[in-house]
This record gives structure tokens, sequence and C-alpha cells, in this order.
């Protein structure tokens, strides 16, 4: 394999990764908070069309990727109210976002346009890449990590900060605390109630600004089916990196990377079937899976928080 | 005991008249507890009678609907406070030490301490707070490892975790929930020792207990409550067991029940040499041999998690031993499932009635039913009959005065007392049915009067003597020793998944049962 291949897999890996990463951030806090989010690709779907059509009328990027993380964060909203304060299923809830998500964008796709037509097809701004100086030029990792744009540059920053807050922070602490027991935190005066919204929250809003990197650089533009299950390998992402920030971005550029090996394998003519390739997320996730159930110790050490999934009601007696 | 006179010592909380009611339930009416400092005060009553609604309320878990607190803490004098939440009662000096622990197992000991403590810096220093818990652990000869993860901590070190937990936060007053109710007697002695020292210390300590021995020797006062109502708070140096007793339970309570001398019968469960793993692959029960004749009662004593659970699940069917047999009435069961053990005439009174023993969003009528539903007259080929149904339903309900005893209502809304209730009118049914001829059939009733009040309790009781005067080999795993004591015609000792011995009651004093759970063989 020479230098170029790898150095322009990368480079795609990294592109197509970046919405993968953010959203599998948002979902890790999420669900360390105790909270599964099935929803993540109705929000990033929403974050898309909502993005794109903001950035279309005012032409103004950064006001498509703020759109699109309130669209994002209002949908959890309604996920955080359905199962934390009515206690509803998580996994219902989630999934009744994804089907409202999908439907609803695919709607808006065709009425938000000029005139109340469709944004299909339409070309509006997009982020540009800023190449970085000196480092872009770097040979293997010049073209993936320098020359980017501003959203995939923002994750040297949200990743170390997010594995920081997560392991070495007080905050990060409780956080973590209340998704292992929530009954636990509470007894120790570490509240439940309004971290489980605002986690579930900052997922949404991430998911929504992760869905809008798609439609604003990636893609860029809208289509329907844009995310085109992205939401769903995010959730297995999070399982993938053991709820792990930092493992997630390995996962999320392996991930993406798949994408980049297909195009390629593509244009050389082999004829092993895409699916084969876009199955590989979920085979590997099903892997760790059973390796991280495998001991006690592992289960202990990397496995998913024990609350995970259950909701909590203070008097409810035992 | 203690050399201060109690009566001179000031006080540091004082509970006046709370009451606390729940959807159908007042949980404490006009209940009022004193405590003084450096005190270690018993709270004494029969489940349900209001404890741990009572502690709720004094650790801002609850919300009581009536009645004030008034605490002296972090201060001189008492002053009427009201917790609204977990965090003020730790900020006023309360500290709670649950019977099941609140600590994260994934967490470090010094995460779950930093974890509710109030001045954890923004940036955690795992390692300077690990230094401080170090210096109060061996202060309060308390000794513990910072650095090790819960999980991997023995039950003994767990508790300490919590204790230390609480006086690293500056707790001035600890609550204890039924803290020996995990322990060996030897390890709650030891636990005895640490929380005099605590109080010779000013500490003071609630402790919750429906034991009346471990009153007796470990507090200075006892508040005792029944039926969510103060009945005396009284010196334990003025009191006998009895008179404890009779405030607890409100009429003279008799320590041993009388019970005919067993008629056996013919060998009913035979375990010859059974292993069994656990279900994190570590061997729980080691080479057990035990035979049950039918007629007699035999109580299975140990300190919950040393195999009870599995070889409960050995004797039902719900586990394949690893090596071993199981022979049930003459009939070699081993490795058969579940429907071959209750078939073979195994009934299973289980330890977590609405997880095994019953469907809880189910009506009566349907868990009646589970274990008959296969045969005439519940079921006609693949049909069920309702009107057989409602008539055992009905007969069943009757027999056992499940309340309410409506048939239709779902098994979750009943008392944990009615559940069991209605649990054994179903098994005792099934070994009913299957008893006829000489064969007796085999009853496995597992922690079978946990959490019930006096009144269900002797139900429970008197079903089981009443199985072995019919003459069913009824097995029966407590971790109430004066229960076992008083019931089993022998008592087989678990320890680590091996048999330690299996002893008579009656020659047998409570220490040596302790010395049999805490491992060691008496010679």
């Amino acid at each position: 394999m020479d230098l170029d291949l790898v150095t322009s897999i990368l480079a795609i890996a990294t592109f197509a990764g970046a919405s993968l990463v953010l959203a599998t951030i948002g979902e890790i806090f999420t669900e360390r908070v105790g909270i599964l989010n099935l929803g993540v690709e109705g929000m990033m779907i929403m974050g898309a069309v909502t993005g794109f059509a903001t950035a279309y009328r005012t032409n103004n990027v950064w006001l498509g990727v703020v759109v699109a993380g309130i669209v994002g964060g209002l949908m959890a909203l309604v996920h955080a109210f359905a199962t934390i304060t009515l206690r509803a299923d998580q996994i219902v809830s989630g999934l009744a976002i994804t089907l409202l998500g999908t439907g609803l964008a695919s709607f808006l796709g065709q009425v938000i346009g000029p005139d109340g037509g469709p944004l299909v097809g339409l070309t509006g701004p997009k982020f540009t890449k800023w190449p970085i100086p000196g480092l872009s030029s770097l040979p293997l990792v010049g073209e993936g990590f320098f020359n980017q744009d501003p959203i995939v540059y923002s994750l040297f920053v949200v990743v170390p900060v997010s594995w920081y807050f997560l392991y070495k922070t007080r905050p990060g602490l409780y956080l973590r605390a209340v998704g292992e027991s929530a009954s636990t935190s509470d007894a120790v005066g570490v509240s439940v109630f309004g971290r489980r919204y605002g986690y579930t929250v900052l997922g949404g809003v991430m998911a929504g600004v992760a869905g809008s990197h798609l439609s604003l650089s990636y893609t860029p533009g809208w289509t329907e089916n844009l995310t085109g299950g992205r939401g769903w390998i995010v959730i297995a992402l999070v399982i993938f990196a053991t709820w792990n920030p930092a493992r997630a971005v390995v996962g999320a550029l392996l991930f993406g990377g798949v994408n980049a090996i297909q195009f390629r394998l593509q244009a050389e003519g082999t004829n092993l079937p895409a699916s084969i390739l876009n199955m590989s997320p979920y085979i590997l996730t099903v892997l760790v899976l059973i390796l991280i159930t495998r001991t006690d110790k592992l289960r202990q050490t990397i496995g998913a928080p024990a609350g995970l999934g259950i909701p909590y009601h203070r008097e409810e007696r035992e | 005991m203690t050399t201060t006179q109690p009566e001179t010592r000031r006080l540091v909380v004082e509970m006046r008249d709370i009451t606390k009611k729940f959807p159908g339930v007042i949980a404490n009416e006009d209940v009022t507890l004193e405590v003084r400092r450096g005190e270690i005060h018993a709270l004494l009553g029969e489940n349900g009678a209001g404890k741990s609604t009572l502690m709720s309320v004094l650790c801002g878990l609850y919300q009581p609907d009536g009645g004030s607190l008034h605490l002296a803490l972090h201060q001189e004098e008492l002053c009427e406070t009201v917790l609204r939440s977990p965090r003020h009662a730790i900020q006023a000096g309360i500290g709670m030490v649950y019977q099941h622990f609140k600590l994260i197992p994934t967490f470090s000991v010094t995460e779950n301490i930093l974890l509710g403590a109030e001045d954890t810096p923004t940036v955690l220093d795992l390692k300077q707070s690990g230094a401080r818990i170090a210096e109060i652990a061996e202060r309060f000869a308390l000794p513990v490892d910072p650095e090790a993860r819960v999980w991997q901590l023995s039950v003994g070190e767990q508790q300490r975790v919590e204790i230390l937990k609480q006086l690293y936060r500056g707790a001035a007053l600890l609550i204890l929930d039924e803290p020996t109710a995990v322990l060996t007697p030897q390890e709650s002695d030891a636990l005895g020792e640490t929380m005099h020292s605590l109080a010779a210390s000013g500490v003071s300590i609630v402790f919750i207990s429906h034991k009346l021995d471990e009153v007796l020797a470990y507090a200075d006062r006892v508040t005792v409550l029944r039926g969510g109502k103060t009945a005396a708070t009284v010196d334990v140096a003025d009191v006998t067991k009895a008179d404890l007793a009779r405030l607890m339970v409100g009429r003279d309570v008799l320590f041993s029940a009388d019970k005919p001398d067993a008629e056996l019968g013919p060998d009913a469960l035979v375990l010859h040499g059974v292993t069994a793993m656990g279900d994190r692959s570590v061997t729980a029960v080691n080479n057990v041999s035990l035979t049950v004749r039918g007629g007699e009662i035999l109580g299975i004593a140990g300190v919950a998690g040393n195999g009870q659970k599995e070889l409960v699940e050995v004797m039902t069917g719900l586990r394949t031993p690893t090596a071993g047999s199981v022979t049930v009435r003459g009939a070699d069961l081993t490795g058969k499932s579940a429907i071959d053990f209750i078939q073979g005439g195994v009934a299973h009174v289980p330890a977590d009635r609405l997880g095994q023993g019953l469907a809880g969003n189910l009506p009566l009528t349907d868990n009646v039913i589970l274990k008959s539903f296969r045969s005439e007259p519940i079921s006609h080929r693949s049909f069920l009959n309702k009107k057989a149904i409602r008539e055992m339903s009905i007969r069943l309900i009757e027999a056992f005065n499940v309340l309410p005893g409506d048939p239709d209502a779902k098994a979750s809304g009943l008392s944990g007392g009615n559940q069991q209730k209605l649990i054994l009118a179903r098994e005792i049914d099934a070994t009913d049915r299957l008893a006829v001829g000489d064969e007796p059939a085999v009853l496995v009733a597992v922690y079978p009067t946990r959490g019930l009040d006096v009144g269900a309790i002797e139900i429970v009781r008197d079903a089981l003597l009443n199985q072995r005067a019919i003459g069913a080999a009824v097995v029966m795993v407590s971790e109430d020793l004066d229960e076992l004591r008083t019931l089993s015609d022998r008592i087989a000792v678990l320890h680590g998944g091996e048999v330690m011995g299996v002893v008579d009651p009656a020659s047998t004093s409570k220490d040596d049962l302790g010395l049999l759970m805490a491992g060691e063989r008496l010679s």
C-alpha cells in the first residue's frame, strides 16, 4: 500500500468520522448519566436539515450549526421529559424520536426551501477547509488532521476536554456516579434529576451539531436520508468505545475509514459488496459486547454504566 | 457499660411528633426520638414498624407530613431544622450507613468517599484525597485501602468504607441501618467495638435493629417503635430481653415454639457430593451432601452469599450441578430442568417474591395457577378453564387469608406479607397434591419470613410446621438464627459453599453457630 493511499484514506476517515465523534461523545455523556438515547439518528437528521435550511436562508453556516444544536437539544429535552419526569421506557421514547425525526426531516426538506419548495438539490453555503500552514503539509497526517474544516478542528478540544471532565473532575465523578447508581448518588447528596436532564440535552445538542456537519460540510447539501444510519453507528460506537471519549475517536476513525476504503475499493473495481463493509461496525460492536461480558473484572472496569436505562424515583418504596 | 452518665450529656437530635404517610399507609405517626452526644441509641422494632421511614426522614430522603426536627450537631443549642434533601442532612452532620451499601462498585474507595464529600475540589487529586482518607481510617481504627475498587472488597470492608465516608464528611451522627444483617456474629462484635470507640470520641450513633440481643449488647438507650408509633424509650441497663420483646410486639412473646417431636419418614431429598458454579464462574457450592427426610425441617444457616442461593437453585432444578447427584423421592433428577423437579415433588418459596415467586403485573388468579396450569381441571388440552381457575384462586385466597382478596387484582399491589401468603398457598397446594401415598413432598423455603410483620411471620411459620406435621420434607434457608433454632430439627451451616456441619439446634449455642458461619469447624 503506498503512502498516498494511506494519507487519503486517513483524510477521508477523519472527515467522515468527525460527525460520528461528536455525536458519540454526546451519547457517551447521556448514557454515562444513565439515559439511553436511541433518538440520535432522528436528532442528527433534524440537525442536518434545519442546519442546512438556516445556512441557506441566512447565508451563514455558523448560524446553521447553532440552529441544528438547538433543534437537537429540544428533541433531547422531549426524550428527557418522557424518560426522566414521566419515567417512560427509554427504548420506546428513543425509537419514537428517531421515527419522528426522520419523518419530519423528510417533510421539512420538501417545504422549507425557497418559496416553500424543496431543499433537495440546492447548493448553499458550506464550511471551507482551513489548512493550517506548515502542519497541513506533514506527510501522512497533515492532510487528515490539519487540512479540515473548523468543526473537525473543534474535536481537538472537545475530545480531550470530555475525557478530562469525565475522569478527572468532580462534576465528571458526579456524572458517572448518577449513571452507575441513581439511588446511591441521591443518598450521598448528588442530585439526579438535573444532571440527567442536563447531560441528555447536551447529548442532543451534540447530535444536532454532528448532523449539521454532514449537510454543511461533508455532503454538503440536503438529500433524503442524508445521515444514512449514522445515528445507529453512534449507538454502536458508544459500546465499541466502552463509554470512553478517547476510545470513541479510535472507533469513529475506524468506522469513518470504512467509508473511505469503500470508495477506494469501488474505484479499484473489486466486487466486494458494500454491505459487507457497512456491516463491519456492528460486527465489531458485537465482538466488544462479548468481550466486556466475558469476565467480572472486564464488566466492572469497562462495562456499561450499571444504571443505564433504569428510571429513578426517590420515594418509590422497594 | 459506659462510664459517663448518658443523662448528663446534651441532646444532639430531637425528632418531635414526626408523621409520614404513604398512599394507604401511615408509616410514622407522632414518633419522637431523642439522641444524646456520644450515645449509642438503638431503634428497635419489627419489620414494618416504621424504623426505616423515620431514619429516611432524619437523613433528608423523605419529607415528613407532620412534626419537627431539632438538631445540635454543629452547634451547642438545639435548633429547628428542615432537611429538604440528603445533601442538607449531610451538611447538618447526619451520616447514614444503609443496610444495602450506597457504594458504587466500579469506583475506588477514594472516589466513593469523594462523591459525598462537601469539600471535593473541582479538579480531583485522588492521591492527596487518598492520603487524607488513610489518615482518618487510622485515627478511627478502620483499616481499608483507599485505592481498592469497591467490588473487590469484602462485605465487612465495604461497611467500613461506608462508616469512613460519613466520618470523612464530618458526620457527628451516624445512622446504621441493620448493620449486622450481613455480618457473622464475630464480625458483629467487631462492629460493636468500633461503635463504642466512635461513641467515646463524641460521635452519636443510631442503629436500627429488630434483633433484641444485639440491642442489649451494643446500645446505651433504645427507642422502640411499634406499628409506626413510639412504644417507649428506655435505658438498656434497666430492661430485660422479655421487656423489649413486649414493647416491640405489644404482647408477651415466647422465645420457643411448641413443636412435637419429628416423626421421620423416608428420605425425600438427597444431595450427594454436589458441586455447582455461581454466576461469576467460581465454585459456589462445594461437595455438599445432605439428606432431608419427610417430617423434618432442615434449616440452612450462613452469612448471605455463602452458597445458599446456588444450593437452593440446585435443589429446585434451576442450576445444574457440575458434580454430584440430586435425588428426589428416589428418582435421580441430576441435570433435569425445573419442571422435572416440580413434577417430581419439589415446591419452592423463593427469596425474591416479586422477582421469582410472582408475576407482579398479572392478577392473583394467574399467579395461583402458575404451577398447575398444565393439568386438569385448570386446563384441558391447550385451553384454560376459567371457572376452575377462579374456584381454585378463591379457595387458596381464603385458606391463607390473602388481603385484599380480590382475585383480579395485580399481585404487585399486595403487601410483602400477602405476597408471601399467596406464594405459600400455591406451593403448599402443590405439595398437598403430590404428598399422596408414602412419598413425602419437598418444600424449599428461602428467607420465608424476611421483611414480614409479626402476624404474617406466624402464619408462615405455622404453615411450615404444618407441612412438617403432615410428613413433608422442609428445607428452610434463613438468616435469622433464632428462627432457625426455633423451627429446625437440624441446622446445616454453609460457609464458602461448604457445609461446615449439620447440628442439633437444641444442643448448639448461638456462638457455636456463629463460629461455623465464620468458617471454623467445631472440634
